[in-house]
Parts: C-alpha cells; structure tokens; sequence
C-alpha cells in the first residue's frame, strides 16, 4: 500500500526528473562555443597533463599509461561531481522547493543522473583512446559495467547523505571538497598501485571503495583479467549500505528541510 | 474521508522554531550542544484546525496578516507537511500559488512551459498538446522563443498564470492571484478562473479583502493568530469578520 503510493508518485514526477536531467546538461555549456564537445575534450585534456606529468616526468614508458590515467580520473570525476552536484542540489533549488511540492528526492536525483550521463558521454574519449594505443578487447572488457553500476548507486547513497547533512550544516560542502582531494590521491589514479604498497601503505586502498571500483573497471578493460572477487563484493555491500542509510535518512529528515533552506 | 469531499483537515498543527540565532554551521552547532545551549522558541503558526471543503464548494480563508493563511495554504498544497494532524485531498490540485517558481532564467519562454509543467506534476504529452493554447493565452507571441531572463516580471507572471490553469483541476487555491500582468490580462485571467468555477471546481481562497471573498466564495472561515476563529456560510462569517476588524 504505502511503496505503490510512492511508486505512483516517482511515475506523476518521472517528466520532472527527464526535465531535470535535461537542464543540467543543456545548461552547462550553453553559450560555450565548444558546448557539448568539452565532456569529451575537457578528460582528454586532463589526461595528457596528467601523462606528461607523471608519466614523460618520472620516467614511466608503459604506452597504455594514459589508459590507466584516464580511467581512474574519469571515475573519480563522476563521483566527485556527481556527490557534489547531489549535496548542493537541495540548498540550491531551495526557492522551488518553498513553493511548489515535488518530492524532494528528485532534485538529488536528477543531479546524480545528470553527471552520469555526462560521465558516459566522455567515455567515449576513453574508447577513442584505447582504440589508438591499441588496448585489446577481451572477453572480460563486458565487465567493466559491473563496477560502474556499483560507482552509482555508491554516489547515490553518498549524495543523498550529504545533501540531506547539507540542509543543517552549510560546512559539509567544504568539508566535502578536502575529502573529495583526499580521495583522490588514494584512488591510485596517476601513479600505480604497487609503489604504494611496497611502502606498506597498501590498507589505503582497502577501506577505499571508489579505488575498488576503479580497479576492477582497468581489470575489465586494460588488463583483460577477471575482477578482484573481494574487491567487488566489499564494493558492492559498502554501496547497497550507502544507499540504504543515505534513503532512510533523507526520507526520515526530508519534512524538516523546508524550515532551514 | 467521506466521497463528497474534495479537502479535508483535520486537527492541523504546524510549529516552527524560531531559534534566536540561527545554527547552521557544526562548529556552533557542536559547541552549543555541548553547552546544552541550543534554544528554540516554539511558534505555532496553525493550532487544531479541522475543516472539510464538499466539493464543488467555494471557502474563503480570512485573516489578518500574520495569522497563518499562507501557511494554511502551504499546508493544503503539500509544501509544508504539518507538525500534527492530517491533511488528505481528492483530486487534481492547481495551486495558483507563487506563479513560476522554478522558471530557469536561462531557458526561453517555451522550454519554461515543459520544465514548470514538469514541476506542477503535468506528462510531456499533455504539454505537447496543450502548448499553443498556453502560448496563446500568455499573449507573449514569438517573445516564446526568447530566454526569459529578459522577461518583464508581468510576463513571466502572465506566463505561469497560463501553465498553471490549461489544466482542469479538481481543486483550485488562490491566494489573491486575481491580479496579474496589465489590465487587458487580468480581465482575461478572471474571465478564466471564472469559466473554471462554473465547471463545479472546490476553491480555496485567501484573501484580506472580505469584499472578494464575499463576491467569490459560499462558504468562509476565519484564521485568528493560527486558529480557526469561525466558520460557516459566508454572509454569517462576513458580519462575524466585520465586528473582528473593527
């Protein structure tokens, strides 16, 4: 009784979420010359500073090296953005919610989806540049679908924690932006993994589950080798539990937002 | 809830905190709750308000400023959940309530239509097929195709007035909205809200001015500092008003 009224409801707003998504994306280029291409130029960019480097710099001549780069940075970007975008979303559409009654989910939501879209357009460039350097297809290439899937619901859950955490606390979003670097740097996107573990610092990347994701897509599509079972499993739990506790708590606090925005 | 009736409230409370200071930032927040210092002041802006609205039924809401219309309507319309009591409604709702929140500034005239549309619960078809009449009512002509950032604040006003009512709703709030865009327009406008009452809509309607109410609805109460004061047939509530205001 109570999940059909819901489910009717998300199918009443599904236009407003396809509307959302829409201008997002139209939005954020609009009046750029360049308009939708910088998804695909902005990573290909990034990837050849960040080659030139920590690949040319320090010596490093594997050539499927910007493959590797590229990879981890397009995930991390999604994630990045897409946390971002969902903390932000409530606070920033505070003038409609004050008004109009949506349920609110929709705001995150649409914020999350909206950079995944973005996020599957730009690995377009990834499958450009694999094609050049020559990266084989395998029979696990496929695979690489499972660790996006876990990434997003991943992303969803954080989003909906922190836009709910935003609401009564403006200092998440800073917060957020320094984990975000953190993150970055112990994703193993521009340097590889066993340095670090040579060190001994290699637990960095096992209480990381962006970094697990990550893994697991080269695994699938650099490496052709089957995933890492454990890493797939902690991801996966880590992500369904996010996603659980982000649902709970935005459902539970979400009648309260509206007297602090 | 009964089958002849369209809105139903019963025993609405709605509480805010006004803090003195507002908390929103955790350092403060921390400190404060430590010090067990976090100090709200209650406020209820509406206290055990019941009433049900038949259908077809007209009900004015009278108040002074500041003695909770507007949360009243917020409650009806969704937008605040109350803090007790339920509030259950039947039908499609066409809140004529802040017209055009959630326009985006950067979108033109038509790509408004389709996003606050979206936001007022309407299906891309409905909209494909409904767009010429709204542009049409709006009166804003190839203007449609022109971001509405550079729209005056009568046009946008006239704009949302025409996605808000192209549908046939059920329940229709007002919150003295008979006053949009120029002259001509709101001629236009009343004639449509009018043409919407003879259809045998339930109206809700706000307003200060006991002479509009009179003029529009059949039935009325009245909202003292968040309770319900009085209620009734409009002409007994009206007589009941005057003597309050004077």
């Amino acid at each position: 009784m109570e999940t059909t009224k819901y489910l009717k409801n998300f199918l009443r707003y599904k236009y407003l979420l396809y509307e959302l998504i829409k201008k997002h994306i139209k939005l954020q280029y609009r009046r750029s010359y360049l308009g939708i291409l910088w998804t695909l130029l902005e990573p290909l960019l990034t990837m050849m500073v960040l080659t030139l480097v920590f690949g040319t710099f320090f010596g490093r001549d594997d050539p499927q090296f910007p493959v590797y780069i590229l990879s981890g940075r397009l995930l991390y970007q999604f994630f990045a953005s897409g946390t971002k975008g969902g903390l932000k979303s409530i606070s920033s559409n505070s003038s409609m919610i004050k008004k109009v009654y949506v349920p609110k989910y929709i705001y995150v939501v649409a914020a999350i989806i909206s950079n995944f879209v973005t996020f599957l357009i730009s690995l377009v460039v990834l499958v450009g540049v694999g094609a050049v350097l020559k990266v084989k297809i395998t029979p696990y290439t496929p695979q690489c679908l499972i660790p996006l899937a876990i990434l997003f619901v991943f992303t969803m859950g954080c989003g909906l924690i922190l836009a709910t955490l935003n609401v009564f606390f403006r200092d998440v979003e800073y917060i957020w932006s320094v984990f975000c670097m953190l993150i970055m740097y112990a994703s193993a996107i521009m340097y590889p993994v066993d340095r670090v573990i040579a060190t001994g610092n290699g637990w960095i990347f096992d209480i990381n589950p962006l970094f697990m994701c990550i893994a697991n897509f080269r695994d699938a599509i650099l490496y052709g080798k089957p995933m890492d079972i454990n890493y797939l499993l902690i991801s996966a739990v880590v992500a369904v539990v996010s996603m659980i506790v982000g649902s709970l708590l935005f459902y539970k606090e979400q009648d309260k937002f509206i007297l602090y925005i | 809830m009964k089958k002849n009736v369209a809105v139903h409230v019963e025993n609405v409370g709605m509480r805010f905190n006004l803090s003195q200071e507002r908390v929103d930032n955790l350092k403060e927040y921390v400190i404060k709750f430590i010090k067990r210092d976090l100090k709200y002041n209650e406020f209820w802006a509406l206290k055990d308000i019941s009433f049900d609205i038949k259908k077809g039924e007209r009900l004015g809401v009278l108040g002074l400023n500041g003695s909770g219309k507007s949360t009243l309507l917020k409650v009806v319309s969704g937008v605040l959940k109350p803090s007790c009591g339920n509030v259950e409604t039947r039908g499609v709702i066409a809140p004529l309530l802040e017209l055009g929140a959630g326009f985006s500034r950067e979108y033109t005239g038509r790509e408004n239509i389709y996003l606050y549309g979206a936001v007022l619960g309407y299906s891309k078809e409905f909209l494909d097929e409904k767009i010429d009449e709204i542009i049409d009512f709006s009166g804003l002509g190839e203007f449609i195709e022109v971001p509405i950032k550079n729209y005056s604040s009568g046009m946008k006003a006239r704009l949302g007035f025409s996605i808000a009512t192209v549908v046939e709703p059920d329940i229709l709030i007002l919150d003295e909205v008979l006053s949009v865009g120029d002259k001509t327009f709101r001629k236009k406008s009343e004639r449509k809200i009018m043409s919407m009452f003879d259809t045998g809509v339930t109206v809700l309607f706000v307003s200060h001015s006991l002479e509009q109410v009179q003029r529009l609805c059949d039935k009325a109460i009245i909202l003292d500092s968040g309770r319900l004061a009085a209620r009734g047939p409009v002409e007994k509530v009206a007589k009941i008003y005057k003597n309050m205001t004077q």
